[in-house]
């Protein structure tokens, strides 16, 4: 027995050395996840079906993306990343009990989520009652209005849309009588309501405010009216179908004011249901979309080209905006969490701390008052010519 | 002829009158914008006249309302987007191919799901074709995805104006698909061997059997006399109104509103109550604040069917003591 460990004893001592000699030259080369440190465990509560999974899916694959490239370099701050992903199926009830097993079952440090504000809505009284940080992938306004300690965004809020829709149509536009006309639903109403609150204070009249049924076949009786109106633009706010079908009924009726969209029509199906009724159709959305918009050579723009990059070679797939929402949010937490770890009460301070963090959506800083994010400057408003979308001038 | 007809007939008379009030008003309503709104209303109101001929059909021959009929027109819109947008078949034959596919789905859905149902009461099987709905819709949404999607107009998109109103040339090929569909299946039912037959099976299936006129049969044709309509409807609508996996439950709801409206069971009946629905609601939206459009229309509904619960041209359920 001794003999043979004798007979080991050399060769184990040479293969040691060298094992050392090559790991610690690794490690000068590039940087690692170290395996003795326990795994960051991120949650995520995404619609990723039901009505809702258009946004869901790309925000899902985004996360997954920069779950396997932080893994691949240092992780955050040396820890690896794990992303525990549920499925809501679009529906409120659901988000709140997946929030609630990723809290007491899974242990997560913070939550993403979810994509539709109903649902984001719903998780939100479980992450401020257990003392969770949440960085949701929704765009409505009740959401961070009023502010709650443990709730941020990183999408661009409904109300960022409507103010560059003013700035639009009275900076470039220079019109001052307007005409409305949004879908009936909550997306509808809520941007119709402050549309019209709003644009007083510029110096432009609604002259009309009218609406139609999501499912609605025929909008031409509500363009009729607004035709006989002395609207010098029509502003509409709702999701497809609708949209479409009204630009097409203003090509039917030969009307030639106009188009103003919201950031609800900022997706290809819009041109591929309108055809050429989409020509000459403007409508404000994320500077992402049209990466020219941003200046080249500067952080935001190689992270957008990087990120655009990546997405289409990992998914065979361009990236959207909900890809970016999900990216962001990811982005945001892991970037706290390189200074506050895992304890919930630091990493939500970090969070709220948060300052010129280059995402893909913009450029995230928030503060105790501002749970946003992002700012008006991050969006663009687009312009549909032959068939493709162009920065509006 | 009793008094009960007389009063009947001079009620529909009173219709037509408070009818043609509200067109003369609409039109006199700075012209062209009355045009327009009743246009768009007559459009609008055919597609609804040919998704509740569809309930009409199955309602004559079994006394079951299909609660899927909306899914059959949702099919038939998307069927066309697959075969014309994806796989650029000429229109025509992808239309022929449409209702082909669909009839027989339709068939294939009665004798899988309804038929093994025969004696269950009505409600039951109305209750089923409510599961048949989810179940198509579920399906449409796993193959087709949430997205609505584009079938080209059948003879383009060129506006056709007249008066100072206008209108797509698509909306011709629904007038005309409807006044088609109309006349066959009114002819079909009121002067072919196998449509009276089918009639009479629902009123009474045990002395029609004992003359030869299964009702099963006839719950087989009149499904996929339901189906083929249903698709045809929604091939032509397409290019109109998008089509999208979520469609069926408004047409569905709209179409059956027409149906009850006109009168249950009666294919002219369909009609007149689409093109009233359809023209009531356009109305609305240009009158009133355009929120109001449905709420208005539902509100005449409910007021027709309080005066007569048969609908405009239905028959009253005879009660024999």
């Amino acid at each position: 027995m001794s003999r043979m460990v004798v007979r080991w004893k050399l060769p184990m001592a040479v293969f040691c050395v060298l094992a050392a000699v090559l790991l610690l030259g690794m490690g000068c080369g590039t940087q690692k996840v170290d395996t003795s440190k326990s795994v960051y465990k991120i949650g995520a509560v995404l619609s990723l079906s039901g009505p809702a999974a258009p946004l869901g899916q790309p925000e899902q694959n985004a996360l997954k993306m920069l779950e396997s490239q932080l893994n691949a370099g240092a992780g955050v701050d040396g820890h690896k990343v794990q992303f525990v992903i549920e499925d809501d199926q679009s529906n409120p009830a659901t988000a709140a009990t997946a929030i609630a097993k990723l809290i007491n079952q899974e242990g997560v440090s913070a939550v993403i989520g979810s994509s539709s504000t109903g649902a984001t809505l719903a998780m939100a009284p479980v992450a401020e009652k257990a003392g969770v940080p949440m960085v949701c992938c929704a765009a409505g306004t009740a959401i961070t209005k009023p502010v709650q300690s443990y709730i941020f965004r990183t999408p661009p809020t409904d109300s960022m849309a409507i103010d560059k829709v003013i700035a639009y149509l009275k900076d470039n536009l220079k019109i001052s009588k307007i005409a409305i006309l949004h879908d009936a639903n909550a997306f509808g109403t809520g941007g119709a309501t402050e549309l019209a609150a709003k644009s007083p204070s510029k110096g432009i009249t609604v002259v009309a405010n009218e609406s139609y049924g999501t499912t609605d076949t025929d909008m031409t009786p509500q363009l009729t009216k607004i035709g006989q109106t002395p609207a010098q633009a029509l502003v509409v706010w709702g999701t497809n179908p609708g949209p479409a079908l009204i630009a097409k009924n203003m090509q039917q009726l030969a009307m030639k004011i106009p188009y103003v969209g919201s950031h609800g029509i900022a997706n290809k199906t819009f041109i591929t249901l309108a055809g050429p009724a989409a020509e000459g159709v403007v409508f404000p959305g994320g500077k992402m979309l049209i990466p020219t918009s941003i200046p080249a050579g500067t952080p935001w723009r190689d992270a957008v080209d990087k990120f655009k990059a990546d997405y289409q070679a990992q998914y065979q797939k361009e990236a959207d905006t909900f890809a970016g929402h999900g990216w962001d949010a990811g982005l945001v937490i892991t970037d706290a969490m390189k200074t506050a770890g895992t304890d919930k009460v630091k990493l939500r301070s970090a969070i709220e701390a948060t300052k010129g963090v280059v995402g893909i959506g913009g450029i995230f800083t928030y503060s105790p008052t501002n749970h946003d994010g992002l700012n008006v400057s991050d969006l663009t408003m687009i312009k549909i010519a032959n068939q493709q979308w162009t920065e509006a001038k | 002829m009793n008094t009960g007809d007389r009063a009947q007939i001079r009620l529909l008379w009173g219709a037509a009158a408070v009818v043609v009030v509200v067109v003369v008003f609409t039109l006199s309503f700075k012209q062209s914008t009355g045009l327009q709104w009743i246009l768009s209303g007559l459009t609008v109101g055919s597609i609804y006249a040919l998704v509740a001929m569809g309930f009409s059909v199955i309602y004559s021959s079994t006394r079951v309302i299909n609660f899927a009929q909306g899914e059959f027109t949702m099919l038939g819109g998307m069927l066309m987007f697959t075969l014309c947008t994806r796989g650029g078949l000429p229109l025509w034959l992808g239309f022929l191919l449409t209702v082909a596919i669909v009839t027989v789905l339709g068939a294939g859905f009665e004798r899988l799901a309804i038929h093994p149902l025969k004696d269950q009461s009505v409600i039951t099987i109305i209750i089923v074709t409510i599961g048949l709905a989810i179940f198509i819709r579920a399906t449409a949404k796993w193959i087709w995805g949430t997205d609505p999607v584009k079938v080209a107009s059948f003879t383009g998109d060129k506006p056709l104006r007249f008066f100072g109103a206008s209108i797509v040339p698509q909306s011709l090929w629904v007038f005309g698909l409807t006044l088609v569909a109309v006349v066959m299946v009114f002819l079909f039912f009121n002067r072919t061997l196998l449509g009276k037959g089918m009639r009479a099976a629902a009123d009474n299936p045990d002395a029609a059997s004992l003359v030869g006129i299964s009702a099963s049969t006839s719950s087989l044709v009149a499904w996929s006399l339901a189906a083929a309509l249903g698709a045809a409807a929604g091939a032509v609508i397409a290019p109109i109104n998008f089509a999208a996996y979520d469609a069926g439950a408004m047409l569905g709801l709209k179409g059956f509103s027409a149906a009850v409206l006109g009168g249950l069971g009666s294919a002219p009946g369909a009609v007149v109550g689409g093109l009233m629905l359809g023209v009531l609601e356009m109305i609305t939206a240009g009158f009133a604040p355009s929120g109001y459009k449905d709420a208005v229309a539902f509100l005449i509904l409910i007021l027709v069917l309080l005066v007569r619960p048969q609908g405009l041209l239905g028959r009253p359920e005879e009660v024999k003591v």
